[in-house]
C-alpha cells in the first residue's frame, strides 16, 4: 500500500510518499504506526506521540481501530491547520 | 438540487467581488451572500510574521471540502457555494481563503459560512508554517477551533 506524509510528520521521516508492505498481523492504523516507528529513528520520531497522528485512508479521515485491509492510500499528517 | 457548487484550490490571489459577481449572475432568487475571507495576519501575540506557507493533500483536500459543503447543502437552504484555499506562499496581509454562501434569506447564509469555516479549520488537509525572525515553525492546531466546529453536531 502507498503511504503519504505531510507537515512535521513528512520533515521527520524525510520523505513525502512510500510503499509499504507491513506483515498480516498489522491490521489497523494503529497497527501501522506502530509498525511504522520501528523502522527507524526518523520514522520513531514522528511518531513519537501517536494519539496527535490523524490518518486517512483514501482521503477519507479515519480512526486509530480501523482496519486497513484494502486500502490504497494511507496518510499520515499533524492536526490540521488550515482555514 | 439547485445550489452550484465551486470549490478551488489554488496558488493564486483571489478577488473577492468577482468571485460574489460570477456565484449571482444572472440569478434572481438568491437574496443573501455572506462572504468570509481568511487574511494572514502580520503577527501572532507578540511576535511578527513575515509570511504563512501553506501546504495540503491533494485530493483529499478537495474531497473533505466537498464533503462539508454537501453536508451545509443538506442543512441549509443554499443556492450557491464557493469555497477558496490558497496554498503555497502567502504573505502577511494577503488572503487565504474564502468562502461565500448564498441563500435567500440571510441566516442560512450566515450560518452555514460559519459551519463551513469551522469544519475547514479543523477537518481539511491543510497545514500552516509560520515565517518569523525566529525562522519557521508549524502552526499548532488550537483547542477551540475544534470547540467552534464540535457546537455544530450538538443539540
Amino acid at each position: 500500500m502507498k503511504v503519504k506524509y505531510f507537515a512535521w510528520v513528512r520533515e521527520r521521516i524525510g520523505k513525502a510518499e512510500e510503499t509499504v508492505e507491513p506483515p498480516a498481523s498489522v491490521r489497523t492504523v494503529d497497527d501501522l504506526i506502530g509498525w511504522l516507528a520501528r523502522r527507524g529513528e526518523t520514522y520513531a520520531h514522528a511518531f513519537e506521540t501517536p494519539k496527535v497522528i490523524r490518518a486517512a485512508i483514501d482521503h477519507a479521515h479515519v480512526q486509530p481501530d480501523t482496519m486497513i485491509a484494502g486500502a490504497r492510500e494511507i496518510a499520515f499528517f499533524p492536526p490540521m491547520t488550515g482555514g | 438540487m439547485t445550489a452550484n457548487v465551486t470549490i478551488r484550490i489554488q496558488e493564486a490571489d483571489f478577488d473577492v467581488g468577482q468571485e460574489i459577481a460570477a456565484l449571482s449572475k444572472g440569478r434572481t432568487d438568491i437574496g443573501a451572500v455572506v462572504s468570509f475571507s481568511g487574511i494572514c495576519r502580520g503577527t501572532e501575540g507578540n511576535h511578527s510574521i513575515a509570511a504563512l506557507t501553506l501546504e495540503h493533500y491533494p485530493g483529499m483536500a478537495e474531497a473533505e471540502i466537498a464533503r462539508h459543503a454537501e453536508a451545509a447543502m443538506a442543512r441549509w437552504p443554499l443556492l450557491a457555494l464557493t469555497i477558496v484555499h490558497r496554498v503555497g506562499r502567502i504573505a502577511a496581509g494577503d488572503n487565504i481563503v474564502l468562502v461565500l454562501t448564498t441563500s435567500s434569506h440571510r441566516q442560512a447564509a450566515f450560518e452555514a459560512a460559519e459551519f463551513l469555516m469551522d469544519y475547514l479549520k479543523t477537518n481539511a488537509p491543510f497545514w500552516k508554517r509560520e515565517e518569523s525572525a525566529d525562522g519557521t515553525s508549524w502552526v499548532e492546531a488550537r483547542h477551540h477551533d475544534d470547540d467552534a466546529t464540535a457546537r455544530w453536531t450538538k443539540s
